[in-house]
């Protein structure tokens, strides 16, 4: 194995998404531009035109199309990435299903990104939590490094034979896609060192033993079909820690635990949230200890699968936990928090769980507002029960 | 089985047959002939992709499969998106995409998947110019969900959303003329051809084949169960639609059209003996079928003009 020497580059998400697409040798991107994931897409034509990339490029009419290419790319045995956001997503809606159904590991990022209307380019979560029932994995980054990372790890977990599903990335709108920050890339023959080229389930292409993939399942069958695709969204867990921990012993980042805790061994309220707002809760932490807070953050990487046994570890020793949603599922709370409430309703584990609504439409989102959260949550604790359990926290009276 | 070869010489069709028997068609589906013809033409190193349609179940449940060639089903929208995605992934791969010894692209899709809703994506394929063949099998409405209309449904044709009804009457607009739309993206060899004429489709097939970029057949395809025919009529009203020329033959390559009609010299018959045969039709005045007759003798006229033009 190589030494592991990173090279540094201040980059954008966007930018750090398309040098992971580059340095994991995607063969196919099928992309619709789409503010604010457009340059994601506009870099790796750059690196094709340039000729640092073979890529097969398709510049598709819509991202409906977008998803159709790469699936049919990727049923072919490619290894295949696109890009989106937003109103892009929620076109790719139907194909999300058809992509994880026919078990194909594309790899896409999605720029999260409010949906309209009223129209906004801005961050919000709800575009990407709104295909959580598509059966593609999903991974929040909080910070262009994790974009990078991210992007790799999720093509190792897809193409996984255990798993075999598509993986989403998620980075935030502007707040990473635009923002430039510094990212250690990895030199390219130790990625390739670590992802190998795809070994496909199945092919299209072994024309003397042709398959069929798609056909018609009668109730007989469309149920073990479900199961099946249940049961590698399961393994998943494990492939994640796996590939995670591999991560980490050879680049240093260690990715195993699919909930990044973060000062939470003896703390009293624990921040839980997603994506790159958690820097920003992560910082406050840090302030709010020295003011006397016993507080904590966990960062929950990955949404899908749903780290429920990481989530019960945490749970049965704080005793409270806000969740800090960016997104919105009208009608109920905040996902996240709706999620994790699920997940311990039948453990023993139970703290007191208040749910915030946060930075909709791109909203500031700062310290003194974890502050004022950890103040909330002070009294809750105190009162020992929790009264409001959903709070728009930013409303203007 | 193996055909002795003094047979095989007498054949006018290849003799290899890769759809299987035991399909579940309807009696007289021309969809399944053509679906038969297109695997005759190219073999197996064929990469089928179905849209949702009457295929969808031609091709057979899991786990049974009536082609012998890889097929990838799709959704309704999808076809020229699929197909471009499959080239694409072929090429990043190395492989050899149309033409002889190349691998064949194929989508197939009805009507209903081609000029609704499938539409803007086959304008995406053809106008990016992949190695691939569409081919839109056309039986002029949505069959697969209980013959509802199509853009391609002729004028005067009940469907069962266009019904006969003392206010609603009956398809009031003319068959969307698919073929022109390709043709208008300059796209190097498109063409109509039809059940009832296999030689004429099979070598327009493999005219597709030979010819880089994207290519497109509209293929006429009767529907005995939606066209309210005998089982037994599908050739023959496939054969009438083409000598009254409601669907004229013809090619378009690289800016030429070029007639290609059984009797050159023949005028064509009037629509009635077309219609006659469908009970789809039933319910047409006098004055609906002479509206029809005129928009067929307008297109037509359109048509010999341009191979006049443009030959
Ligand atoms: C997005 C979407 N909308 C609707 C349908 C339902 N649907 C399935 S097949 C079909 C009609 C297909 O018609 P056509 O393409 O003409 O093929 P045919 O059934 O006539 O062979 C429809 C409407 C679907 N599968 N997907
Ligand atoms: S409904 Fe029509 S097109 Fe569909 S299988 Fe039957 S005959 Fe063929």
């Amino acid at each position: 194995m190589a030494e592991y020497k990173p090279i540094k580059k201040v980059v954008s998400g966007n930018y750090a998404a398309a040098y992971a697409a580059l340095h994991a040798r995607v063969q196919v991107v099928a992309a619709y531009p789409i503010t604010p994931q457009t340059s994601i897409i506009e870099k790796i034509a750059e690196f094709i035109a340039n000729g640092e990339a073979d890529i097969q490029y398709v510049p598709v009419e819509s991202e409906h199309s977008a998803m159709a290419a790469c699936i049919g790319a990727s049923a072919t045995g490619a290894r295949v990435f696109t890009a989106t956001a937003a109103q892009g997503l929620a076109l790719m809606h139907e194909m999300l299903h058809w992509a994880s159904g026919a078990r194909l590991p594309i790899v896409m990022v999605n720029a999260n990104r409010a949906l309209a209307p009223p129209w906004s380019v801005w961050d919000e979560q709800t575009d990407s939590l709104s295909q959580r029932d598509t059966g593609w994995l999903q991974f929040y980054a909080e910070n262009n490094q994790e974009v990078y990372d991210g992007v790799l790890m999720a093509f190792k977990v897809a193409e996984d034979k255990r798993v075999s599903l598509p993986a989403m990335v998620i980075e935030s709108a502007f707040i990473l896609s635009h923002t430039y920050d510094v990212v250690e890339m990895i030199p390219q023959e130790l990625v390739d060192e670590f992802l190998p080229p795809r070994d496909p389930l199945y092919t299209l292409t072994d024309f003397d033993n042709p398959i069929s993939v798609g056909a018609l399942a009668t109730p007989n069958d469309y149920y073990e079909f479900r199961y099946k695709e249940a049961m590698a969204m399961e393994r998943a867990k494990k492939v994640i820690k796996e590939v995670g921990k591999e991560f980490g012993e050879r680049f240093g980042r260690d990715y195993s635990q699919m909930i990044e805790t973060y000062r939470t061994d003896d703390a009293e309220i624990v921040f839980m949230g997603m994506g790159s707002l958690m820097g920003t809760v992560k910082e406050a932490v840090d302030l709010l200890r020295k003011e006397g807070y016993k507080v904590g953050a966990a960062k929950v990487r990955w949404f899908r699968p749903f780290p429920k046994e990481e989530l019960y570890e945490l749970a049965k020793e704080v005793p409270a936990i806000a969740v800090v949603d960016r997104n919105f599922s009208f009608g109920q709370e905040g996902i996240l928090f709706n999620e994790s409430k699920g997940v311990l309703f039948n453990t023993d584990a139970r703290p007191l769980m208040k749910d915030y609504i946060v930075g909709l439409g791109g909203r500031d989102f700062t310290v003194n507002d974890v502050r004022a959260i950890a103040k909330d949550m002070k009294k809750t604790l105190e009162k020992g029960r929790v009264e409001e359990e959903v709070v728009w926290y930013h409303l203007k009276r | 089985m193996e055909i002795p070869e003094s047979i095989k010489k007498r054949l006018t069709l290849p003799a290899e047959e890769h759809f299987y028997a035991g399909h579940t068609a309807c009696q007289g589906c021309g969809a399944s002939l053509g679906l038969r013809y297109v695997l005759k033409a190219y073999g197996r190193k064929t990469i089928v992709t179905i849209p949702a349609c009457c295929s969808t179940i031609i091709a057979g449940a899991w786990p049974y499969n009536t082609l012998d060639a890889p097929l990838f089903h799709t959704a309704f929208a999808t076809t020229g998106a699929v197909i471009s995605g499959i080239e694409a992934g072929l090429k990043a791969q190395g492989y050899k995409v149309k033409g002889e010894d190349g691998v064949m692209v194929v989508g197939w899709a009805g009507d209903g998947g081609t000029a609704d809703i499938g539409l803007q994506a086959l304008s995406g394929f053809l106008e990016r110019g992949h190695d691939a063949v569409y081919i839109m099998y056309d039986n002029e409405a949505y069959m697969n969900t209980g013959i509802q209309r199509s853009g391609s449904t002729p004028y005067g044709a009940w469907t069962t959303n266009t019904p006969g009804g003392k206010r609603h009457f009956l398809e009031k607009r003319h068959k969307k003329k698919v073929i022109d739309i390709v043709i208008a993206h300059e796209i190097p060899y498109a063409a109509t051809a039809s059940v009832a004429y296999p030689e004429d489709f099979i070598r327009k097939l493999k005219k597709a084949q030979k010819t880089p970029g994207p290519s497109f057949i509209q293929l006429f395809a009767p529907c005995p169960t939606g066209w309210r025919s005998p089982t037994d009529k599908s050739i023959e009203i496939a054969r009438m639609a083409v000598q009254t020329a409601y669907f004229p033959l013809f090619e378009y390559e690289n800016g030429k059209y070029k007639i290609n009609m059984p009797n050159p010299k023949k005028e064509p018959k009037p629509i009635e003996e077309f219609l006659k045969l469908q009970g789809r039709f039933k319910y047409m005045t006098k004055e609906d079928i002479e509206i029809l007759q005129g928009w067929v003798n307008h297109e037509w006229e359109k048509l010999k003009k341009l191979a006049e033009v443009f030959g």
